[in-house]
């Protein structure tokens, strides 16, 4: 039972991302009655300094948070599992520029990257992301690279070369599907990773732009009427721990089930 | 041996050169004119171009390069857009604050990160693990600006213990640091834990057991000696993300750091602030990670030789 909580979540942020649109209205009508109103009746999770609604807020605020962190690990390990296949597989210069590239990235402070990148590009969901994955490949590269360097060595492959197969579909149907699974765990994690920076940055006024809500401008915005509105901060913060939460838990198990797995085949 | 000082240094100083450039064309290169940022896009011709020049943004990119480097070797970052003063001079009366609370938020870390761990690796699968471990997976999963607000709402506000914000009242550094040193806190705990397992199952360890010192004795004195290599690695590569950490931070307790400073130039656009402080940030972590791999060199001669000495 306890196990399916985390996913429950997730399934949750998910429908509310994917489905809860129609709600923008509601959740920016501005209504001076209600102005920092507690949870109540009519509004399960209370209303903010506008009197707007904390729940509809927070579903539309889903949405956001979920197209940056799908969009963004989408975008990087697409490109860094691209990079590192290659630069691993064939070796050379073209491994050698990407390892000091890599390097290079790696001596920076990746949010902090990400944090001038999106205030030189200016606010916006996209930029946002362009901001973001500019950081985010060096992992997934990293990744990839190592796992095809001593991939490429085992016999399938070589069979593979011997048999004249070319190189695209070496990498494609030889080394990608070996790689899937760590690139699974790490993607979550990213996932996890993501959903924090993305409302971080939105938390500092450089994601996501009012009126439209976002989980980290609504702890902003409340954290100005804490004392007589706890419910502002606490609401949308409860959502983030809890879908971070979550993803860390399943990356952990995703992580462990992997682990079992890799050595029962050792074993065997 | 200096043959391994001299290699560390070179690929150091190789690798401060390469940041320093790639700040340089990471912000000259992103889409989105400066010059139409700051007088918007209805400003006369004129005016653009006074502006441009007055930038050097009128020069072609490598001569703005090398001007670039050439005051970055005489340490001149340029002035702010904003108030006309040296960059380095805002750096500077910036720089203390920063180094205070990352300073403070490390020792916070270590101070809930070590017995945490410890006890969670020496009583494995027993309660001290699951909640040390529960913890830890709370610690990475909270976001610090929000983990900040409720700290101040529950100490400041509620209990009235510590000041809301700011620098000056004592005590105000008490609820930075800690919120910024929570995830530190969360994934050392973790990283001082299965360290602290795998050096539990040495030989050397059983041996000193059999010879009937302590528990506490054999822990500390001769496995986290060596379970401590790791965690060092681990606290180099960890400070990329408290700097950035403390950016957040800083603007949630309104702490005059580099990081607010940062922020503040972004909102108002003032570029060569903006890059001055990334500089900043990004060679105190160049740094200390190549002090961190030239003592791990120092401690280990394994190290030393592996790492091509010669």
């Amino acid at each position: 039972m306890s196990r399916q909580v985390p996913l429950l979540i997730l399934l949750l942020w998910a429908l509310a991302a994917l489905f809860g649109g129609p709600l923008s209205e509601a959740a920016n009508r501005i209504e001076l009655g209600r102005i920092l109103a507690p949870p109540g009746w009519d509004g399960l999770l209370g209303f903010d300094d506008l009197g707007r609604p904390l729940l509809q807020r927070l579903i539309v605020g889903a949405r956001g948070s979920f197209l940056v962190a799908f969009g963004v690990v989408g975008l990087s390990a697409g490109l860094g599992t691209l990079l590192g296949l290659v630069a691993g597989y064939r070796g050379g210069l073209v491994d050698l520029l990407l390892v000091r590239l890599i390097d290079l990235f790696l001596a920076f402070p990746g949010i902090l990257l990400a944090i001038a990148l999106a205030g030189i590009m200016g606010p916006g969901l996209e930029n946002l992301i362009i901001a973001l994955t500019v950081v985010g490949w060096v992992g997934y590269a990293r990744l990839t690279r190592a796992q095809v360097l001593s991939l490429k060595q085992r016999d399938h492959v070589t069979a593979a070369v011997a048999l004249g197969s070319r190189q695209g579909y070496i990498l494609w149907h030889h080394l990608l599907p070996l790689l899937a699974a760590p690139l699974i765990v790490e993607a979550t994690f990213g996932v996890a990773g993501m959903v924090i920076a993305e409302a971080g940055l939105s938390f500092l006024g450089l994601g996501i732009q009012p009126p439209t809500a976002s989980w980290g401008s609504m702890i902003r915005d409340g954290a100005a009427y804490m004392l007589m509105a706890p419910h502002m901060v606490l609401a949308p913060g409860l959502a983030i721990l809890l879908v971070v939460l979550s993803l860390n838990l399943l990356g952990d198990r995703l992580r462990d089930h992997l682990d079992i797995r890799l050595t029962a085949r050792k074993r065997w | 041996m200096s043959g391994f000082l001299l290699s560390r240094l070179l690929s150091m100083l190789i690798v401060i050169l390469g940041v320093a450039c790639l700040v340089f064309l990471l912000i000259h290169l992103t889409p989105g004119d400066p010059v139409d940022v700051m007088l918007g896009e209805s400003a006369r011709p004129a005016d653009r171009q006074a502006l441009r020049s007055a930038l050097g943004l009128d020069q072609p990119l490598p001569r703005q390069l090398w001007n670039y480097f050439d005051g970055l070797a005489r340490l001149d970052l340029g002035e702010s857009l904003h108030s006309r003063v040296p960059v380095s001079r805002l750096l500077r009366e910036r720089i203390p604050a920063t180094l205070e609370l990352t300073t403070a938020a490390l020792l916070c870390a270590l101070m809930i990160a070590l017995p945490l761990g410890v006890l969670a690796a020496t009583h494995r699968g027993r309660a001290c693990d699951w909640g040390g471990m529960g913890f830890s997976l709370l610690g990475v999963s909270m976001p610090n600006f929000w983990l900040g607000p409720v700290l101040i709402l529950v100490f400041s506000l509620w209990l009235g213990w510590t000041p809301v914000s700011g620098r000056e009242a004592p005590g105000s550094l008490i609820l930075p640091a800690i919120t910024l040193g929570t995830a530190l806190a969360a994934v050392l705990a973790r990283m001082i834990r299965s360290s602290l397992l795998e050096v539990l199952g040495e030989d050397y360890v059983r041996t000193a057991r059999a010879k009937g010192l302590s528990p506490a004795r054999v822990v500390w004195r001769h496995a986290m000696r060596n379970a401590w290599l790791p965690v060092v690695t681990l606290l180099g590569l960890q400070l990329g993300a408290l700097l950035g950490g403390a950016v957040v931070t800083e603007i949630v307790f309104d702490w005059p750091g580099v990081g607010s400073l940062m922020i503040e130039a972004i909102r108002q656009r003032d570029y060569p602030v903006v890059q001055g402080c990334v500089l900043f940030v990004s060679l105190t972590y160049v740094l200390v990670n190549g002090l961190t791999d030239l003592a791990y060199g120092l401690l280990d001669p394994r190290i030393r030789r592996d790492r091509g000495g010669r």
